[in-house]
């Protein structure tokens, strides 16, 4: 137990801590790998002396609090749609796959000034035959980025709402609620929804702190001059002057402080809003409303969006010359996809995900075993909630010192290791559900039969679980690919990968490269999902119990 | 203000047969009906039909009318049906007192009144002092005494009961049905109660029988 503590301990905890760590010393003035320590705050003044910092903070405040709040609050009114509905997780699944920067670059190619939306309805009904002059994407109050997070966090939350809600009566409670005279949104937002929120307040915390803290989403869809906090750390910490080094660790520590003062501000709230709830519902408030249309509304924008960025990913890696009010490119050529090497990322890409899921569902399968063995749980799940909730800049750039330091070269092996810190927690997540929920009598049957511990776990367990542990799998892949600064800061640029060269390409000219680099992204996780669909089906074509699927 | 039902039938999703052969019934204010049938027939199906939370996909023909108006074109909330649910349907995360505030009728209004009106539903059902408490430390019969108390103070029009005292030991079931039928009395409002227990029937002012 000891030894399997620890290595959990060493392999998750340590990278971050060193990580937090030496962010931490390299703002106070300590860079144990150069040698060197002149303790202050000096690069605390240097950080907030910096041009445009009063509004790379407001920005990265409004785009952070607004796409949490926006999409949680777009998630009430889906899932009270959703609830009923069966089979709505497994559409669920898929939305989640799709890489942030994929879809980041897909919703600005459909809302730039040029973008398809525009080009769809021009020139018959507005009149323009050059791209307006508006600012749609980069606009200077974040707003295209705040959508462009809200639709990657909306599915999260709805697939937390919908497992969350999944062991209790709704339909009992709805009926109840609807007998003392409240419409069912009402009841949704007054009993069922409050009931849930516990089970969704770690993976609200987690979106907070991603929008707070992200990276490649800003680079493609945020403002750039400020850009938000995360993005002007990551400037400085990649500018050629070693000295801009100390005020990005700084800023990043500020970072880490806004973070957790936006933490410990939305758990005042959550107080607040369920206070103001209680004297509501005392007051007996019945609100007479129609059936409510928000909720397939929200679904049929949410799907256009989602959609649409990646149909016009597809379209403008096969488009031929495509001019400004035309709706569709004039022709279509594969040539881009013969010409541009796409083939090297992807196959980096690919091979990053496979090494880094292996270890990950290694690592759970020793977690969830060993639970299972000593009949008790390992407490360690501050691990798997860390690097999550931690902004990613504030320890990836300590961490690929620390690997330095350490005598870890940046290279693939950092950058495994570094994704392993977030495709672990996933799939250990999506691991832990199914393996609790398995029938012990099977095991406690083998057992009979004289099987010993290894036998049960290889013969029974994994076979049984072989569906869920696909789609842990699946999942590992998705978080892997989507990896952006994991890759870039511990791979120090020796390690090609379709995130880091999407969003490099995106600030550049070449839309054709940049969609094929980012439907390849799209692409690889969506390959992992339907992989994930089909191998128990194949498997299993005889045992009808098994087939599973994605949930 | 009576409760009627008119040549009523439901049949289940992906069924032809309907449940039961169609059913005809006036129930008075302040009267009780107990509908009995065997498991299976559609007991709890038509009390879903009347309270507007029958699950899509069935089929239905008839007519519902409460006090004249027709019911089953309007949404579950504005029915004004109480139901009487098998499990008492206490929100876990309310306090027994909140769940009873959740239920009172808005037209009362000023916190003090309400409170009073909680206070005073909780010692008809002989819980006073029990405001505060976690519903999940009540007992069975406890739990159903403030489910009814919650329906009740909804000021419904018609009361339903589906098989609500079935659960109950022997003891309870008895002063618990009493206890339900006083008080559904005393409100001068029709109420239909599903059960396949003979006593339940004999304890209601008249009884029907479903059959195919």
């Amino acid at each position: 137990m000891i030894a399997i503590r620890a290595l959990f301990t060493v392999v998750i905890g340590a990278p971050v801590l060193i990580g937090v760590v030496l962010t931490l010393g390299l703002a106070l003035g300590w860079q144990p790998g150069l040698g060197q320590f002149d303790p202050g705050i000096d690069a605390f003044a240097q950080a907030l002396s910096l041009p445009g910092f009063a509004t790379s903070l407001r920005l990265s405040l409004v785009t952070g609090l607004g796409a949490t709040l926006g999409a949680l609050g777009v998630s009430l009114p889906l899932g009270l749609w959703l609830i009923g509905r069966a089979g709505a997780a497994r559409y669920l699944s898929p939305l989640l796959a799709v890489p942030h920067a994929a879809l980041a670059i897909g919703l600005g190619f459909l809302l730039a000034p040029s973008g398809w939306a525009v080009r769809l309805i021009s020139p018959w009904a507005t009149g323009w035959d050059l791209p307006p002059d508006v600012v749609t994407v980069g606009d200077p109050w974040g707003l295209v980025l705040i959508l462009g997070l809200m639709l990657k966090e909306v599915p999260f939350l709805l697939l937390a709402t919908l497992i969350a809600a999944g062991p209790r009566d709704v339909a009992g409670q709805m009926a109840t609620g609807r007998s003392l005279g409240y419409s069912r949104a009402q009841v949704w937002r007054l009993i069922i929804w409050p009931q849930l929120y516990p089970a969704l307040r770690l993976p609200v915390l987690i979106v907070l702190g991603f929008s707070l803290s992200v990276v490649d989403m800003a680079l493609v869809l945020g403002p750039s001059n400020p850009p938000v906090l995360a993005v002007q750390i990551l400037r400085l910490f990649s500018a050629p002057d070693p000295e801009q080094a100390r005020p990005a660790a700084a800023l990043a520590v500020i970072l880490l402080g806004i973070m957790g003062l936006c933490l410990l501000g939305w758990l005042g709230a959550e107080r607040a809003v369920a206070t103001l709830g209680r004297h509501w519902l005392r007051r007996g408030r019945r609100i007479r409303q129609k059936q409510s249309l928000s909720g397939p509304f929200l679904a049929i924008l949410g799907l256009m969006l989602g959609g649409g960025s990646l149909v016009i990913l597809g379209l403008w890696s096969v488009a031929a010359f495509w001019r400004f009010p035309d709706a569709l490119p004039p022709g279509i050529s594969l040539s881009r996809w013969q010409a541009a090497d796409w083939a090297h990322p992807a196959l980096s890409s690919l091979g990053l995900a496979a090494a880094s899921t292996a270890i990950a569902m290694i690592l759970s399968l020793i977690w969830l075993e060993t639970e299972d063995r000593l009949a008790r749980p390992m407490r360690l799940g501050w691990l798997i909630v860390m690097p999550l909730l931690l902004p990613q800049i504030g320890f990836l750039q300590g961490l690929t010192t620390g690997f330095l330091w350490l005598g870890l070269p940046p290279g693939p092996v950092a950058v495994i290791w570094a994704q392993l810190l977030f495709v672990f927690p996933y799939v250990m997540i999506a691991l832990t559900g199914p393996w609790r929920a398995l029938d012990p009598g099977l095991t406690a049957s083998a057992a009979s039969l004289g099987a010993g511990p290894m036998r049960r776990l290889f013969r029974v367990k994994l076979p049984v679980l072989s569906a869920p542990l696909m789609t842990a799998a699946a999942i590992g892949v998705a978080v892997s690919v989507a990896q952006y600064l994991a890759v870039l800061l511990p791979g120090a640029g020796r390690v090609p990968a379709l995130a880091t060269e999407a969003v490099a390409l995106a600030s550049g000219a070449d839309r054709r490269l940049t969609a094929i680099t980012a439907l390849m992204q799209a692409v690889l996780p969506l390959a992992a999902y339907l992989l994930a669909l089909a191998l128990p089906l194949w498997l299993h074509r005889n045992r009808r119990g098994l087939r599973g699927g994605l949930t | 203000m009576s409760l009627n039902l008119t040549e009523i039938s439901l049949t289940a999703p992906r069924e032809t047969r309907a449940l039961f052969a169609p059913l005809s019934l006036s129930v008075a204010p302040g009267e009780t009906v107990c509908v009995m049938g065997p498991s299976g027939i559609g007991k709890s199906s038509l009390i879903a039909l009347i309270g507007g939370h029958l699950p899509r996909g069935f089929t239905t023909r008839g007519t519902v009318t409460l006090a004249g108006t027709d019911l089953l074109d309007l949404p579950a909330e504005q029915r004004s049906v109480g139901v009487l649910f098998q499990d008492a349907q206490l929100f876990p995360h309310l306090s027994v007192g909140d769940n009873l505030a959740f239920g009172l009728r808005a037209d009362l209004r000023g916190r003090k009144a309400r409170r009073e009106a909680v206070e005073q539903a909780l010692e008809q059902a002989g819980l006073r002092g029990f405001a505060a408490r976690d519903p999940a430390t009540l007992s069975g019969g406890q739990r159903m005494r403030v489910a009814l108390m919650r329906s009740l103070l909804a000021a419904p029009k018609a009361m339903l009961i589906d098989e609500a005292f079935a659960r109950l030991d022997a003891d309870l079931r008895v002063e618990m049905r009493a206890f339900a039928l006083r008080h559904i009395a005393a409100r001068r409002i029709p109420a239909l109660m599903v059960s396949h227990d003979d006593q339940d029937a004999q304890a209601a002012d008249r009884m029907i029988r479903l059959s195919r």
